[in-house]
């Protein structure tokens, strides 16, 4: 297990320097660079632009400026915010807390019911519960992201009035559970329901299959309850599928939960990433990017040790 | 591919679903091109009669936007857009990604590993956070968010063509065609290529909808097609504000609707295509 784990986080690293050295090169290949903008609020003359490229560091050569980069990343520095002064760390500090909150409970909520409506719409293909589960991923599929931002926002907050279409807290600060857990709920679910397609579709394949194994004719022959069957022997041996399926949408979930920020002014990583894109703050994208590609490869990584876990044939053949 | 082209289509007209999505998409793109020239709808010039954020009526079906803009006229428009980005995105996936997977999977190797290394990493990182720094960096025109959308979208048809080139290039008459003598270009072309490639025609739909949605997404957060030009996502980023999503749903819903019918068409018929192109599933 310790060499299958180990070889599991050696094969992260070369994905997480391709990722910084993609985002750097975007940043940096296209023409212009912060000073320009600068140049539009008074820094004007060619030497004061050059003196300010000089000071900023953008003069170096692109692989010294990555290298310096990445061994200020190592150091735990991620560089001063251009727009602000501040340290992206520290700014990225304040907002990890509540996308780690909607991201996190987004993915739960989206496995807590993809799982058993999986599992129910395989049991009886054609059934309410099949059809049910055939609506729900059109839904997840067909409508985008924002759109159903505003249709929750305007069916729940504004017809019926009753949960809150902005930011985090009622007051701007944390006043207790009940509020923050009152505006987390619309933002939640749509992150949630964006997500629930594809787990849902995959966990019904998955079953159907294992329904078709001898060991559950097996299992039935000697008596089992149906429920028995189900979650003792069909939901085990699907679980490496679904859990495939999990990981490989754990980005794609990432990167729904920016735009539902956006729509909800949830103050977290996503809003800052688009602040930081309309003015240019390449150090604060950066840091973004790097931190989502750290959570990226981290699920990713916890998946592939549960999935290490429930086979063992997974961690022996690679170990 | 199992049968020609001929059964192919036989198969895809009987499943019946699939078959009115494609009507009812054929129906759209209709509209979207011929409607705006017949009426001689004008989505750029203010009425300054009707003014602004005037309810629908008869002169202007879905009433007019924040400057006196026809908004059925922009809804045609925008639709125009949207579905020049999705489809040209999706040739631009398709025409990148089918190379790549030929090659990785008939030459093995360092190719194999580079391009699916490659194809790891684009499928690890949340592509909508790289596209919309890559927007934000090139400038939003339609031809640069084609370029984005359709360079970043090549990974899902790479690995597809990928593996079924790998079950191809084993069988016996490409081992003959090899043994022939045949140039690696012409086997490729004429053996692996047909019978690898004839279930990109179902992914092809699904990246269609996939291209549309991310212009839509690109487009509301303000980052994609900007006015004056339209385009289904910036025509609901109207709704962003507090009184038009409330009292003028008229201007945000019909975008949203055309978008969802779209979309779903086109995952309906790439379900169609891939049940008719192999039976067998």
């Amino acid at each position: 297990m310790t060499r299958y784990i180990r070889n599991r986080l050696v094969s992260a690293v070369p994905v997480f320097f391709g990722i910084t050295i993609l985002v750097f090169l975007m940043l940096q290949v296209v023409p212009g660079t912060i000073t320009d903008l600068m140049g539009e609020q008074g820094v004007s003359s060619a030497a004061d632009k050059a003196a300010l490229e000089a000071s900023l560091g953008l003069d170096r050569p692109l692989p010294v400026r990555y290298g310096a980069w990445l061994w200020d990343l190592l150091r735990g520095d991620l560089g001063n915010s251009y727009a602000s002064g501040k340290e992206v760390s520290g700014l990225i500090a304040q907002r990890i807390g509540p996308s780690l909150l909607l991201t996190g409970s987004g993915v739960l909520l989206a496995v807590l019911i993809a799982v058993p409506l999986g599992v129910l719409s395989a049991w009886k293909p054609g059934s309410a519960w099949d059809r049910a589960a055939g609506v729900l991923c059109l839904v997840s599929f067909g409508v985008p992201g924002f759109f159903l931002c505003l249709v929750g926002i305007f069916v729940f907050s504004v017809v019926l009035g009753w949960l809150p279409s902005q930011g985090m807290y009622a007051s701007g600060v944390y006043a207790g559970l009940g509020d923050l857990l009152h505006h987390l709920i619309l933002p939640a679910g749509v992150v949630c329901l964006s997500g629930l397609g594809d787990l849902v579709r995959q966990t019904r394949s998955a079953c159907l299959e294992t329904l078709g194994e001898d060991y559950i004719t097996t299992a039935r022959a000697k008596g089992l309850s149906e429920g028995a069957v189900m979650v003792r022997h069909v939901l085990r041996g699907s679980l490496i599928p679904v859990l495939t399926t999990v990981l490989t949408h754990i980005p794609h979930i990432i990167g729904g939960s920016v735009v539902v920020e956006r729509v909800f002014g949830w103050p977290g990583m996503g809003s800052l990433l688009f602040s930081a894109i309309f003015s240019r703050d390449d150090p604060v994208i950066m840091g973004v990017t790097v931190v989502i590609a750290l959570a990226v490869l981290l699920t990713n990584l916890l998946l592939d040790l549960i999935y290490g876990l429930a086979d063992p044939r997974v961690r022996y053949e690679e170990g | 591919m199992q049968g020609g082209r001929r059964e192919v289509w036989q198969r895809f007209r009987r499943d019946r679903r699939a078959f009115a999505c494609l009507c009812i998409l054929g129906a759209e793109a209709a509209c979207v091109l011929l409607l705006p020239l017949l009426l001689g709808l004008d989505p750029y010039t203010s009425d300054l009669t009707a003014g602004f954020w005037a309810p629908p009526s008869a002169g202007h079906w879905l009433g007019t936007d924040d400057v006196g803009r026809d908004l059925f006229a922009r809804l045609l428009c925008g639709g125009r857009v949207s579905l020049l980005v999705g489809f040209c995105a999706a040739a631009i996936s398709v025409a990148v990604g089918i190379p790549l997977g030929l090659l990785a999977g008939y030459r093995r190797g360092a190719w194999e590993f580079w391009i699916m290394r490659l194809a790891d990493l684009f499928q690890t990182f949340p592509s909508i956070v790289l596209v919309l720094c890559l927007v934000a960096v090139v400038g939003p025109s339609v031809f640069n968010i084609i370029l984005v959308i359709g360079l970043l979208g090549w990974t899902g048809i790479a690995r597809l063509v990928y593996g079924n080139t790998l079950s191809v290039r084993e069988k016996e008459y490409v081992l003959a065609a090899r043994a022939l003598g045949g140039s690696t270009a012409s086997i490729l072309r004429r053996n692996v290529l047909p019978n690898a490639v004839s279930p990109v025609w179902a992914a092809l739909a699904l990246r269609v909808g996939r291209a549309i949605l991310s212009e839509s997404s690109l487009s509301f957060l303000g980052v994609g097609i900007r006015t004056p030009q339209a385009s289904w996502g910036n025509l609901i980023q109207y709704a962003s504000n507090l009184t038009v999503l409330t009292t003028r749903p008229w201007v945000w819903l019909p975008p949203g609707v055309c978008i969802i019918v779209t979309v779903l068409c086109l995952q309906i018929i790439g379900d169609g295509l891939r049940n008719a192109l192999d039976p067998r599933t």
